[in-house]
Formats: structure tokens, sequence, C-alpha cells
């Protein structure tokens, strides 16, 4: 049997047959779509690497089956910036030297950028590490991880104020 | 994972003839369900996907002031739901305390009621687990059991409900609307879940098929959002499940309680409510030998499964803490660290 999932990925509409329902939105969009910015790490919902939006909300793609998301929006770390430009959150990345390895960075800007969309945790450090704690740092970069979503929350709110 | 067959009714009903055949499940966001399949520990035939039901996804108030929330609402958006969090704040408080921020925007009320125990035998196929296989043995007993159930264990299973949600629900008389093939019924949400017994694989009281489509909250359940807690002893400041964790509700005038709520979370495989300890409290004021002695009264019954005695002491000590957090008041704003003990009491580090 086989089940069709109609996805916007990234603001690009994909349909997809697939043959098999167990496959996860993770390997949906590695495997199948070759977007590998979005990592697999443990695969079973604690690490966060594999963080991507779902009609904006951050969510962990390895939990999620893709058949059960038919006609969602999706968003990868591959759809953040718009063209050569950097969204704020992964220029703040850069800024604040809040990575080492790397592994972990897209699902770490991924769920920034939903953390700063749910708007909860506003300029407090303690609820940003808060907000932030589904995702898993082997480098210990969380200093400057906090750093950086301090910034691009800043920068995000000027921006909105301004348009306002 | 194992193949199965994938189904995604448009009507409850529906729903509920696919999922009565043998092997059937339901499938809401699938956060505690998926990881079982993935390590093999349950291996349904057929998944029912519910997550098109929007009937089951609204918040809303009925004519007498009950609170009822759809299975499908999403843990992260009932509690930041304005007017629930002001009501409840226990319950809004027991949900940021669970889980990741992408978890919570996933999974949903009903799901987090279903969800399993996280004994690490249970998640271990190549352990012997009476609730996984029953007759099989219980490696939990005599096995690593630091966090395992302090009451209402049997010999054949010691483990513990991982909720936070379950736990301000069993104290605030919360009620479980099920649908099924023969109709609508209502239970307690304390009595949902069921002991161990000689059965432990036989983990709530619904029958197969049975489709949980609202949890209610009653109206009188407001009358302690001024003095309401929960706080969540954990291995680590977040993300992770209670130790022991404690709802604490007091309704106070003029320095004496009223009435009282206290129940239990990480101590046995139900949320524990301490109806013993409410009585103590009511019409005594919230000083520290009264709260002492309600936390020794809910106590009173446990015993060690293993090595895990620390655990009574603990849930004695969290009590104590619970209540007086709430006789201090619900903080105006949700703790930066929901559910800490350590956070909000004036004086204590958060980290300390």
């Amino acid at each position: 049997m086989n089940w069709t999932v109609s996805l916007t990925v990234n603001g690009e509409p994909r349909t997809l047959a697939l043959d098999d329902p167990r496959v996860t939105l993770l390997d949906l969009l590695r495997e199948r779509l070759h977007l590998t910015g979005t990592k697999k790490g443990c695969d079973r919902g604690q690490c966060g690497a594999c963080t991507v939006l779902v009609d904006g909300r951050r969510i962990n793609s390895c939990l999620t089956l893709a058949v059960s998301l038919d006609g969602a929006e999706i968003t990868t770390i591959e759809g953040l910036a718009t063209g050569d430009q950097l969204h704020p959150v992964q220029e703040a990345f850069i800024a604040q030297d809040a990575l080492q390895c790397g592994f972990c960075t897209p699902g770490q800007i991924m769920s920034a950028v939903g953390l700063i969309n749910e708007g909860q945790a506003g300029s407090d450090p303690e609820r940003v590490r808060e907000g932030m704690s589904g995702n898993l740092c082997r480098c210990s970069a969380y200093v400057g991880i906090v750093e950086a979503v301090l910034d691009a929350q800043a920068t995000l709110s000027d921006t909105t104020e301004r348009a306002a | 994972m194992n193949r199965f067959d994938y189904v995604k009714p448009s009507t409850v009903a529906e729903a509920i003839a696919a999922a009565s055949a043998p092997g059937a499940t339901y499938l809401a966001a699938g956060t505690n369900l998926l990881d079982l399949m993935k390590g093999n520990v349950v291996r349904p035939a057929r998944l029912v996907d519910i997550t098109q039901l929007t009937e089951l996804t609204r918040i809303e108030t009925s004519g007498n002031g009950d609170v009822r929330i759809g299975a499908l609402v999403r843990n992260a958006d009932l509690a930041h739901e304005s007017g629930f969090a002001r009501d409840f704040p226990a319950v809004a408080e027991a949900l940021l305390s669970g889980a990741s921020a992408q978890l919570r925007n996933a999974a949903t009320a009903g799901g987090n009621l279903l969800q399993r125990t996280r004994c690490a035998y249970f998640y271990d196929a190549a352990s012997a687990c009476n609730k996984r296989t029953p007759g099989a043995g219980c490696d939990a007993r005599g096995g690593d059991s630091h966090q395992h159930a302090v009451l209402g264990w049997s010999e054949a299973c010691i483990a513990t409900n991982p909720s936070d949600f379950c736990v301000p629900l069993a104290a605030f008389d919360a009620v479980v609307e099920i649908e099924g093939v023969s109709g609508r019924r209502e239970v307690a949400l304390e009595a949902l879940h069921l002991l161990p017994g000689t059965t432990p694989e036989r983990e709530t009281v619904l029958a197969p098929g049975e489709m949980i489509v609202a949890i209610r909250l009653p109206a009188a359940a407001r009358a302690f959002a001024r003095h309401a807690r929960y706080l969540k002893v954990r291995e680590r400041n977040s993300y992770a499940f209670a130790v022991v964790s404690a709802a604490a509700g007091l309704v106070i005038e003029n320095g004496t309680i009223k009435q009282a709520r206290v129940a239990l979370g990480g101590v046995a495989a139900r949320p524990w409510r301490a109806r013993d300890a409410e009585a103590l409290l009511a019409g005594r004021p919230a000083e520290p030998d009264v709260l002492q002695q309600a936390a020794e009264a809910a106590l009173r019954e446990a015993k060690p499964s293993g090595d895990n005695a620390h655990k009574i002491p603990l849930a004695r000590s969290l009590i104590v803490r619970a209540l007086q957090a709430a006789a201090q008041g619900t903080p105006s704003r949700m703790p930066a660290l929901p559910a800490s003990p350590f956070s909000s009491i004036p004086g204590v580090l958060h980290d300390a």
C-alpha cells in the first residue's frame, strides 16, 4: 500500500509517495529530500538535534511520522536564510561563537527560532536556558548559545518595533 | 520498529471502530509511542491516527464553569492559555515542568494521561518485565530500583507513572471523558490508572478501542488558584522525569486552611492523592508542625520496593515545601524554572 504526503518544505510544495508508513519526518527530510542539515542524534527525542518547525512550532522530527503530517508546513535549517542573507539567529550563533563541532547547531538554531516565536523567554537568560533545555550540546557551548539567543531575541524585537 | 497498518479516520466513531481491532492502538503526537516502537517495546499491528479529529483540539468552559480540555490539545497550548493558567496554575506549572519545549509543542493532553512508565527494565526488551510480557518476571526487583515505587507496588511490578500533568489533575478532581463502541462514560482521573497487583500489564481502566476524548476540571478547582503549586525533584534542573513530585492547593481564610488538596507523583503506578493529609490540614493553620503532620500522614503506608527508601523522606519534605509554597501564594508569573523546589522560595538559590 502507498501513502501520499503533501508538505510545504521551506516554502516549496512537495508531494511524496511513501511505500512504508514508518518513515519519520527526520528520515523523510534527510533520505528522501536530501535536506541533511537536520541532524539525527539520538533518534529518540532526547537530544534535540532533529528540531525543525512544523507550522511554525519547534518539534522533534525524529518522533513524528511523516504520513501524519499531510498538509503541514515544514521549515528546516536550509530554509532559514534569505539568499545570502543569514537569519538573525544564524548570525548571532556565529557572532557569539555558539558552537564547537557544529553537529547540534542546526537543531539549536531551529529551537532558538521556535523559542523566540513562542515569546515566553524574552531577555531573561534563565528562561532562555530552560526554554533551550531540549537541545543538548556535547561540546558544552551552552554559554555562547544562551548569549546568541539573547542577541537574536534583541535584534528581532528591535526589527519588530521599527516595523510597528 | 515493526511494520503496521496505518489508518487516518475522520470521525471519532470511525476511529473507535478502527481501534477496536486486536493489536490496534491510537496515534496522537506519538512522542512516547514512536519511542517505544523504535525500541520494540510495543509492536502495534495498526496505528489509528487521530490527529485530524479537530473536535478534540478545543479548550471550552461549560455553563457550570467546568473546563473541558480536548484530548488533542497540545501540552504547551494548554499551559500557555492565559485563562487556564490563571485558574489552574498548578496544572500549568506541572505541564511546563515536563519534557522539553519541543515535546510539549507536540504532546497531547490525552496522550500524557496514557504515557507508559519510564522503568528502564520495561524499556529494555532484553530484560524481564511483567508489564511487557506477563509472567516473565521483574528485573527491577533487586535491580537498579532507586527511581521505583514506594506506594501501591506489588511483587509483580514496582514501576511508577511518569506524568507530571496527572498529579495536579488528581489533586483537583479532574474527570476523564471516554468514548467507546458502547458509548460515552466518565471516570475520575484518580481512578483511570490501575495499581499493578498481579496484572501489571493492565495499566488503565480503558477497554480495547476506548478513547480518551476530553479531560474536565471542575469549576470548584478554581477556589485553589491563589494558593496552588506543583513542585518536582529531578536529577537535573530541567528536562527530566520526577524523582518525586507534589501538587498542593489550599483555600486559606483568616490564616486557617479551609480546604487542602495534595497529590504525589513519581511514587506509584498512578498519581497518588493524599486524602489523609488533606483531612488533617482542613481547619488548621499553615504552620510547620501541621504541614509536617500532613506529610507524615501522606506517606504512612509507604515502603521501599528496593533501593528507594530515600524517596519516602524526600516525598515528605517535598509535600511540606509544596504546601509552604502554596501558602505563600501562587507566583504572579510562572517561575523561570517551573516546579523547581528551589527557584521561588525566598532566600534559596535555584541551583542550591
